[in-house]
């Protein structure tokens, strides 16, 4: 029963959003090797505490989110825009979600 | 006899009679009366019968513990099992009876059961039958399920009925500073004060009036001071709503509640919900769940006439109903001594038993010369009596255990073994209880995600200390969400854990040692003090262990009533303290939950959404026949006039191999890419090369996933330098629309591309056949835009249809015929149909519906979601020459992988019978012919009768591809339908092979 205040529609209950994944790969150049893509594809930190995780609000504005989530508790320390130029017009009042 | 109903007192309605069925016998009541109080009026003892052992049941309690009177409410449809007596509000007309027993409960053939019991101790389903010769062999397990039919039918519960359910149910959702949960003293005196703080509260009570223990007391400045805080919680505001059970905590101070909104009554407006589920958000939450009372393991304890004191007193002073006039009432704690008090003043003969040495001075002074005898140091050892308690053996307490002291006669056993705080809610949130030695109870007074603990539910016992405890919780929630004090406001302390004048004596067991007894720790699932100890000897010592080997805890009550003595026996038999052995974790729903309160309205044809094209009206006025596809209803066929399916479908193949047919196709995925960016874009995702793609053409693309697998694929129409028209298949629409947004937004944000789903914006319709060019040229504005020149094969056209209907065209082909898809804005949809059927119908052409789709694009070896399904690579698809060899695309790097280019992969083929006059399913596994079993060398995934070829054929994958079959034998394997066909693996495209019809 997560909420998950986004940044373009306010604070909304989880059953808008889809979860996405990890949101601190860095996917690699297309013309990368096997190897790098295999990492990013595959390999994950099972984390317990904060998470930086992305999430579509797939029936709301229908923008990527990225969420930092404690995976013990459920606690969102803050939301903000995947795209860099949103996440920067957005950057202030998305900050922090208690 | 000996329960009766008293003269006047209570909160019930003498003034008027409610008639009710119980085991088929007419029976009356009161309103105000519960099932179980009315039925305890009309001193019936034997209501159930128990689990196993088929032992009579009488009422134990008066709230949800209830592990006794467990009944079935309610005929055809409406058969509710399970339900408790306690619960049940009574109404006119109720109609309940026992349940577990043949012919009824009072007279049980199963109670032979009881006879061989000690075959029937823990884990004895899997000792008596399963460890023995025949059932270690291998047959074991068939023998074993024919035993346990009759195992099952002889232990149990109640039938559910198997109609469908004919009652509503509803969801709501509600939002407020501060839940506050349980309306007896310390919840309403949360409510209250959080309310004076000018917060929005919102008290929830299961019951079907505020009060709580309140409501079971004596004494008229109790009712008094019961309406002073109902008033007052009106006049400030408190939403209130009874007959609500809040049955679980989550994350983010949301609540489940659990409405009744017409279970008492006897005829509910039929527009009423049966039940509404409650989805509350809060930002503070307060639990006054109150406490439960325990029982005592002794022997036959579960005989009809035990129960627990505070359900003795409340049956007094609350229902009116004295349930016995030879009470004796059996204590460790200080708070039975006022139940005692108020039965023996209501004209009941009461013996006391208290297994403490000292009785408190203010107690004893308390019963002072009410005519109670008082026996220190004793405790109930045995009930006697078969089918409801006629006497008490009773023990005394000796040098090191106890010892008989002689027996006792009664007709009513009241039993206070201390109280269990009702710490479930918290337990919700992952807090583990704590283990308060001195009050014998685990509590969990801590703050949780701004939950707090108050009342009994914290351990605080008497009901003034709850009050205050209620009003410095409502307190600190209004300080937490930063309501100012106000002035003059003094702030109330919250009292501390306990409150009895004299300790607790931990008691959980009385026995002498090497007598037999049946004693019950969990009556509802009939688990004994001797299951317990059997565990530990079996070295179940775990609290989890012990639970599901005993089964200890799982019943409906969800270990409300025995869980603790459970832990306190295990604790002894290894010898340490109840914290060391732990307590399980209480999960949700603290009450049971009704299925049709989880589903709410979504049932029937709101099971799912349903999608509807532009043209649905249209397809049902010319005959289609509908299915579902995905959540699209689509034409599934056009019969005429006394034609099957199967005769339909093939006509209609035919028609369109042979002339021209329509097929509404609007539910394909379509998508607007735009932007000065897209061509790059769309060469990123596709793994054909699409960066020099002109203008008015179409591509038909793969796209894979970063692993490499297929995702889906369709075609892209570019219409000008920067805008693209994107079709998906149906299946994947939302899948792909969401993939293109993930990687523009997280990944290329510096692409400057613009997606849109437009897939309701434009209705489209194929148009297939050697005949669809005249078609469409008798339909167009300009007839030669559609020649042969000016409109190849891949073209793409944006131009108008007669009467100026904008659309754009096409030259694509899924039938393997030359054909075009054409789509208008979907309000036109209607008049482009008339337009095409009319020009179809006079070549004698003809609508078509995905079955005939499906003919078409199989014999051709055109792929689906059915083979698309997420394991397939490229290749497998028999697609390899679409993925470029001179750039980089999603899923490039990974798709080379060694598994995932083997040869012996299982590739797309096409399955023919060989003998021509036989037929196989979809999901027939493909065997070697001489190894028929496992999982085969591969499946089917369509099948199809070919008009062309004229015999069934099917499309599917195949270890190594058609062409490793060459020389090797396979079968169709179909051992659920009993089906085993020769067949032919042969190239997917099966009809016209070289594509010369495409191109017209």
């Amino acid at each position: 029963m997560i909420r998950i205040n986004c940044p373009f529609c306010g604070e909304r209950d989880h059953s808008e959003f889809t979860y996405g994944g990890d949101a601190s790969i860095v996917y690699p150049a297309l013309d990368a090797s096997e190897e790098e893509w295999h990492d990013a594809v595959y390999l994950r930190e099972n984390i317990r505490g904060m998470q930086s995780e992305t999430w579509h609000h797939v029936s709301g504005c229908r923008m990527w989110l990225v969420v930092q989530r404690d995976t013990v508790t459920h606690e969102i320390r803050s939301v903000r825009a995947a795209h860099e130029d949103y996440a920067k017009l957005f950057s202030d009042p998305a900050e922090e979600q208690s | 006899m000996s329960a009766k109903r008293i003269a006047e007192g209570g909160r019930i309605d003498r003034s008027s009679m409610l008639q009710f069925q119980w085991d088929g016998r007419s029976m009356s009541g009161h309103p105000g009366d519960t099932l179980a109080s009315a039925l305890l009026a009309s001193n019936e003892k034997v209501l159930a019968r128990s689990f196993k052992y088929h032992r009579p049941r009488g009422i134990m309690s008066c709230g949800v513990e209830e592990s006794g009177a467990i009944v079935t409410v309610g005929e055809g449809a409406r058969r509710d099992p399970n339900v408790k007596a306690t619960m049940q509000e009574l109404y006119d007309g109720l109609v309940a009876s026992g349940q577990n027993a043949w012919p009824n409960v009072r007279q049980d053939i199963g109670s032979v059961n009881s006879l061989i019991s000690r075959f029937l101790s823990a884990g004895f389903y899997y000792k008596t039958f399963m460890g023995l010769p025949p059932f270690e062999t291998g047959k074991g397990t068939g023998i074993w399920m024919w035993y346990e039919k009759f195992i099952r039918k002889a232990a149990g519960m109640g039938t559910a009925s198997r109609e469908p359910d004919p009652d509503q149910y509803e969801h709501g959702h509600l939002f407020c500073d501060l839940l506050v949960v349980g309306g007896g003293p310390a919840g309403m005196s949360a409510a209250l004060a959080a309310a004076e703080y000018g917060l929005e509260v919102i008290l929830v009570e299961q019951d079907r009036e505020l009060g709580g223990d309140l409501l079971g007391q004596q004494g008229s400045d109790v009712e008094t001071r019961r309406s002073e805080l109902v008033g007052a919680l009106e006049n400030a505001g408190v939403k209130i709503m009874t007959r609500t059970t809040a049955f679980g905590l989550y994350d983010y101070g949301t609540a489940g509640l659990l409405e009744n909104v017409t279970d008492h009554l006897a005829k509910p407006n039929e527009f009423l919900p049966r039940h509404r589920f409650w989805t509350l958000r809060a930002a503070q939450t307060i639990l006054a769940t109150g406490g439960l009372e325990r029982h005592i393991a002794f022997d036959n304890n579960d005989r009809p006439g035990v129960m627990n004191a505070s359900a003795g007193r409340t049956y007094l002073n609350r229902y009116g109903v004295l349930a016995g006039e030879q009470v004796i009432v059996a204590t460790n704690n200080d708070s039975a001594y006022r139940c005692a008090l108020d039965l023996s003043s209501a004209g009941a003969e009461v013996t006391l038993l208290d297994a403490r040495a000292k009785v408190p001075p203010r107690l004893l002074e308390m019963i002072g010369d009410q005519g109670i005898s008082l026996m220190t140091n004793s405790a109930p050892l045995s009930a006697k009596g078969l089918n409801s308690i006629t006497s008490l053996e009773v023990a005394g307490s000796a040098a090191s255990g106890w010892r008989s002291k002689g027996q006792e006669d009664c007709d009513l056993l009241l039993v206070s073994g201390g109280w269990s705080p009702v710490v479930n809610l918290m337990s919700h949130r992952g807090v583990r209880p704590v283990w308060n030695a001195e009050n014998a109870c685990f509590v969990t007074n801590d703050i949780h995600e701004g939950i707090r603990m108050s009342g009994s539910a914290m351990g605080v016992w008497h009901t003034s200390d709850c009050e205050d405890s209620g009003t410095a919780a409502g307190e600190a929630a209004a300080k937490a969400l930063g309501a100012s004090t106000g002035s003059g406001r003094s702030v109330t302390a919250s009292p501390p854990i306990g409150g009895w004048e004299m300790p607790i004596k931990p008691l959980y067991e009385v026995k002498i040692e090497n007598r037999s007894s049946k004693a019950l720790v969990d009556p509802q699932h009939d688990v004994t003090t001797e299951d317990i100890r059997l565990a530990h000897r079996e070295g179940f010592v775990s609290v989890e262990h012990l639970k599901r080997y005993t089964t200890l805890g799982m019943s409906t009550d969800g270990g409300k009533m025995g869980n603790i003595i459970g832990l306190a026996l295990m604790a002894e038999a290894m010898g340490c303290e109840i914290p060391d052995v732990g307590t399980t974790t209480f999960r949700p729903p603290y009450t049971p939950v009704s299925i049709g309160a989880l589903r709410g309205r979504s049932v029937d044809e709101h099971f799912r959404p349903l999608r509807r094209t532009p043209m649905h009206d249209w397809n049902l006025a010319n005959g289609a026949t509908m299915t579902m596809a995905g959540l699209w209803h689509r034409p599934w066929y056009f019969a005429r006039e006394g034609e099957t399916i199967t005769e339909a479908y093939i006509r209609e193949t035919e028609t369109t191999r042979k002339t021209v047919g329509l097929c509404d196709v609007t539910s394909l995925g379509k998508i607007a890419v735009q932007g000065p960016d897209a061509t790059e874009f769309l060469n990123r995702i596709y793994t054909n090369p699409f960066a020099k793609l002109p203008i008015g053409k179409a591509r038909y693309g793969i796209m894979l996933r970063d692993d490499g697998f297929v995702m889906d694929d369709g075609t892209t129409w570019r219409l000008s330098e920067t805008d693209y028209f994107m079709t998906t298949t149906t299946a994947h629409a939302g899948k792909v629309m969401a993939w293109l947004e993930e990687l523009l937004q997280t990944r290329w944000s510096d692409l400057r591309v613009h997606v849109t789903t437009v897939s309701e914006q434009w209705a489209g319709s194929a148009v297939a056949g050697p005949q669809s060019r005249a078609v469409l040229e008798a339909c167009v504005t300009d007839p030669s835009v559609m020649s042969d020149d000016a409109f190849p094969f891949m073209g793409v056209r944006e131009t108008t249809l007669k009467d100026d209907i904008p659309c754009r065209i096409a030259r694509i082909s899924f039938s393997g015929e030359m054909a075009y898809e054409v789509y208008v804005p979907s309000d036109y949809a209607p008049a482009m149909m008339d337009m095409l059927h009319q020009e179809a119908t006079a070549v004698e052409g003809c609508l078509y519906g995905l079955e005939a789709l499906g003919a078409l694009r199989i014999e051709k070896g055109h792929v689906t979601g059915a083979e698309l399904d997420g394991r397939v690579t490229i290749e497998d698809a028999g697609l390899g020459k679409m993925a470029s060899a001179n750039k980089s695309y999603i899923g490039s790097a990974l798709r080379k992988r060694p598994e995932m280019v083997r040869d012996d992969r299982p590739q797309l083929v096409g399955i023919f019978p060989k003998n021509k006059s036989e037929k196989f399913n979809a999901g027939t596994i493909l065997c070697k012919k001489e190894e028929v079993s496992g999982l085969g060398e591969g499946w089917i995934t369509g099948v199809t009768h070919s008009p062309a070829l004229g015999h069934w054929i099917g499309i599917g994958f195949i270890k190594g591809g058609y062409k490793a079959w060459e020389n090797q034998q396979a079968v169709g394997a179909d051992p659920v339908r009993s089906n085993q066909v020769e067949v032919e693996i042969v190239s997917p495209h099966m009809y016209d092979p070289t594509g010369e019809r495409m191109y017209g």
